[in-house]
């Protein structure tokens, strides 16, 4: 009864599904690339693994991350530290706030000892509902006051700063305002770019609110709107409009502007500038990570984010992200000025985590 | 078995009608089917009223979530209308007329299907965008800026073009079950071309048309990467901030039961419209005249082409782009077989679990017609309007705390993508299955078979063809999926969609655009053999 059409097609599917299935077992081991080294066999990645890794000797056995930040920032860091220790790390990249939500809906059964998060606003969502445990001093001690949790529950790993990238072959940086605020002036009407709808740009609207007020904030929302800023999808767009002149300057994090020019030569006309003088404009914010009350291997967690802020890999930070390390010592690529030359605004990062606020308030002044 | 004639049967009229009780192995295993459809809606409910009413009221009585609710609705009505206005003349144009290279029209005019839609969007955002390559090509006409894409008329058009082939193959299928004796008998009757279209030939795709419209309008609901990305504020825009911002689940869950509702209210309409005629007409019949298409037929490869071009050239042209440009900067190529195999192994699991488990859903619905067997059917289209991250979060609390030897295994995964995406296996197997003569089956079972044996051995092969469409449909949408692949998956699992997702959020364009060739690439395997194997029936 089975026309013969529909029976080549169903072999031809069939043998689709034998060829992906023969070729090794299940294949969720991706060891390809920039594979995030899970060396583990897929017997490993059934429930029974805590159990078996328990019997371990400590600093070895085995480290599962979540990780908010992507395998292309962070995966070497995570096979570097793999080489290292003899730990086997395994890691779950997602959005840093789904992955909140994530170890939130787990509970007391969650998987993870390590929450790496792209902002630290994640981590003190996770911080209140008493989902992280407190560091040892040795880790904290390596960053400053203002790039740790005031409870010792989370540390930062890198900073991005805020700046203004700006074309170089239309405009002077003594054109660009002293503040943030001088881009409300009307002179600047069609002239700049912003992605709004980034996370680095909402925690920096954030930081206004935080820094000058909801009233002021509004206001520069509200004045910048009004020179009816280029809407960009994401902030790498935004400086690839700004290196092709669509707009003259835009508000971004330090580093698209390294990517591009990876991406697209060296030579590109463009450049970054830093506001002074504590303006928000200049705000350094931080990614970092902490571990969680419900790990399995804590003591591997601690052991990494010790790697993690080691000269070495902050000056992978430094080299191949270009952030900035937040470690004392290690040196920044010569185009960028250093960490303590920046002038960042006063402000509590952990007091970063209102972003519904934020958001409300993107949607009234009609930005998002 | 060939009876060339097409039975044309109300319900209760004209046919004996059909008030048997189902066998209990099909009602039990359908029972199981809408027992997992279910989980979802539990761990809503739970998290729902985890606030309380006073929340609940709270967010449901805001002025703006009724102002979402009302987008969201408007966005899937323009999508919807504008999918069946193109897929209708598309589908007739390769299926029935004389147009030149009609097969690989329909072939290419399918193929925008496999394009996933945060793909989708970041590219048309580059190119269309006020100031982007479009522009770039005109400024020397003299256009300083185009016209504003954000927000509606942006959000519309993405998904437009990247979900109407849902209704173009529905639409296909259903113009080679028809049976052309009755448009003949339209004919010698004197009715004209139109006349006859309209009044022999749409009637009799409206199911067709109507299953697909389904898809796209539910579709339009759940997704997330075109709203996000061309910023219009829809409510699965405003589930995915809730998450992003708040991390606070209650106000996310209740939004998605609210958007649950507005999944019911979408069905009932499709009730009303799906029509409660059916067509046992013989696909093998024979095969339809070809209309020659005359003066029409230049506007009518324009017609093509201007779909094809900015539904499948433009955004696979400007990946490669992005790509041979990436190379040419000394980007390095890197191996992508592995995560390319996942996605092959996962997707033919999950296409294989969905296709039978839309089996008894559909056999149930179609041949013991009734108010339970047709909430059984409605069922599985719940989770299918659902955002991924719902579902995705759904499944990793009852993962965690009750299932934990299943969670974070490839298991679960396909369990869950067979729940998001049942809908598709259970729409065009019931079109099959619709077309397969209920005449048939009573003969084997009046020849002693048993339901069970009767169903494996008569009405599957026989509906074999949709069963196999919705598999490849359940494949290539797989291979696009994304939240549940990275929360549910095991530690560790890379696939194409994880690779792209893995380069676009970090903005590398250059590494996002070889994986997202390579899954177009791959998934349009299925697809054009599907197509192929249609056309030459």
């Amino acid at each position: 009864m089975i026309s013969r059409g529909n029976l080549v097609f169903a072999l031809a599917l069939l043998a689709l599904l034998a060829v992906a299935a023969g070729c090794g077992q299940p294949p969720p081991e991706g060891n390809n690339g920039g594979g995030s080294g899970q060396e583990s066999t897929s017997e490993e990645t059934t429930g029974d693994e805590t159990t078996a890794q328990e019997e371990l000797k400590p600093g070895e056995g085995s480290l599962v991350v979540y990780s908010g930040r992507s395998e292309e920032l962070v995966g070497p860091i995570f096979e570097q530290f793999e080489e290292r220790s003899g730990v086997d790390v395994q890691v779950r990249y997602g959005e840093t706030a789904e992955l909140a939500a994530t170890i939130l809906e787990e509970g007391e059964n969650s998987p993870a000892d390590l929450f790496f998060a792209q902002d630290p606003g994640a981590l003190g969502a996770l911080d209140d509902e008493g989902r992280l445990t407190k560091l040892p001093e040795d880790v904290l001690g390596r960053v400053p006051a203002m790039f740790k949790a005031d409870d010792g529950d989370w540390v930062g790993t890198s900073g991005r700063a805020r700046v203004v990238t700006y074309n170089t072959e239309e405009i002077q940086e003594d054109d660009l305002p002293d503040s943030i605020f001088g881009f409300t002036d009307p002179e600047w009407e069609g002239r700049i770019g912003w992605a709004p709808t980034n996370g680095s740009f909402q925690a920096f609207v954030t930081a206004l609110r935080v820094i000058e007020g909801e009233d002021r904030a509004r206001e520069w929302l509200e004045g910048v709107q009004a020179n009816d800023p280029f809407v960009y999808p994401d902030n790498l767009s935004a400086v690839e409009g700004v290196a092709s002149g669509e707009v003259q300057a835009a508000l971004v994090n330090h580093y698209y502007l390294f990517q591009v020019k990876e991406e697209q030569g060296q030579d590109l006309p463009a450049a970054n500038y830093f506001f002074e003088g504590g303006d928000p404009g200049a705000l350094v914010l931080a990614a970092g990570a902490g571990v969680l009350d419900t790990a399995d291997n804590p003591e591997a967690g601690e052991e990494f984010l010790e790697f993690a802020l080691s000269d070495e890999a902050q000056q992978y930070f430094a080299d191949e992200t270009y952030e900035y390390p937040l470690v004392d010592g290690v040196e920044v690529s010569e185009e960028l000025p250093p960490l303590t030359d920046i002038q960042s605004p006063e402000v509590d990062l952990s007091n970063l985590d209102d972003l519904g606020g934020t958001l409300e308030l993107l949607q009234e002044t009609g930005v998002l | 078995m060939a009876v060339p004639t097409a039975a044309r049967t109300e319900d209760g009229r004209g046919a004996k009608p059909r008030r048997r009780r189902p066998p209990l192995l099909l009602g039990g295993l359908a029972g199981l089917v809408v027992a997992a459809m279910a989980l979802p809606l539990v761990y809503l409910v739970v998290r729902s009223f985890e606030g309380g009413w006073e929340e609940i009221a709270e967010v449901v009585l805001d002025g703006d979530t009724l102002a979402v609710l009302g987008r969201s609705a408007l966005l899937a009505g323009v999508v919807t209308a504008a999918s069946v206005a193109i897929s209708v003349p598309l589908a007739w144009l390769t299926g029935r007329t004389d147009l030149p290279g009609r097969r690989a029209w329909a072939v290419l005019a399918a193929l925008p299907l496999v394009i996933p839609s945060y793909v989708g969007g970041f590219v048309l955002v580059s190119v269309l965008g006020p100031r982007g390559m479009l522009q770039g090509w005109l400024e020397p006409l003299g256009v300083e800026r185009l016209p504003e894409i954000y927000g509606f008329p942006g959000a519309a058009l993405a998904l437009t073009l990247f979900s109407y082939p849902y209704v173009f193959l529905t639409v296909r299928g259903a113009l080679r079950g028809m049976d052309p004796a009755m448009e003949e008998a339209a004919r010698s009757l004197g009715s004209g071309a139109w006349a006859m279209f309209a009044r022999v030939t749409l009637p009799q795709l409206r199911p067709g048309i109507v299953a697909g419209a389904l898809l796209v309008a539910l579709y339009c609901l759940s997704d997330f990467g075109v709203v996000s990305l061309l910023q219009y504020q829809s409510f699965s825009n405003e589930i995915y901030v809730q998450y992003r911002s708040a991390f606070d689940r209650t106000p996310a869950a209740i939004l998605a039961l609210m958007l649950v509702a507005l999944t019911i209210a979408v069905l009932l309409v499709e009730g009303r419209t799906r029509g409660r005629a059916r067509y046992h007409g013989n696909a093998a019949s024979r095969p339809s005249n070809t209309v020659v298409l005359g003066r029409w037929r230049l506007p009518a490869l324009l017609f093509c082409g201007g779909v094809v071009l900015f539904a499948l050239v433009a955004p696979v042209g400007v990946l490669g782009f992005w790509l041979a440009r990436g190379l040419a900067e000394g980007e390095p190529l890197r191996p992508l077989w592995n995560a390319a195999l996942s996605s092959v192994y996962a997707s033919g699991l999950a296409a294989a679990v969905t296709a039978l488990a839309a089996l008894p859903v559909a056999i149930l619905s179609v041949r013991f017609r009734g108010r339970v067997s047709g909430l059984v059917e409605k069922a599985t289209y719940l989770g299918y309007a659902l955002p991924g991250i719902v579902l995705a979060l759904s499944l990793v609390f009852f993962g965690a705390n009750y299932a934990p030897w299943a969670y974070q295994t490839l298991g679960l995964l396909v369990f869950a993508y067979a729940i998001h995406f049942l809908p598709q296996a259970v729409g065009t197997t019931r079109s099959a299955l619709l077309q397969v003569r209920p005449s048939v089956e009573e003969a084997a079972r009046g020849l002693g078979r048993g339901p069970a044996r009767v169903a494996a051995t008569v009405t599957a092969p026989l509906a074999g063809s949709g069963i196999l469409a919705g598999a490849a449909l359940v494949f290539l949408t797989t291979m696009k999926e994304l939240p549940a692949t990275l929360l549910l998956g095991p530690t560790g699992f890379e696939t194409l969609a994880t690779r792209v997702w893995g380069a676009t959020s970090e903005a590398f364009f250059a590494r996002a655009a070889a994986p997202a060739l390579m899954l177009i690439g791959i998934s349009a395997v299925p697809l054009y053999l599907l197509v192929i194997r249609e056309q030459a029936k």
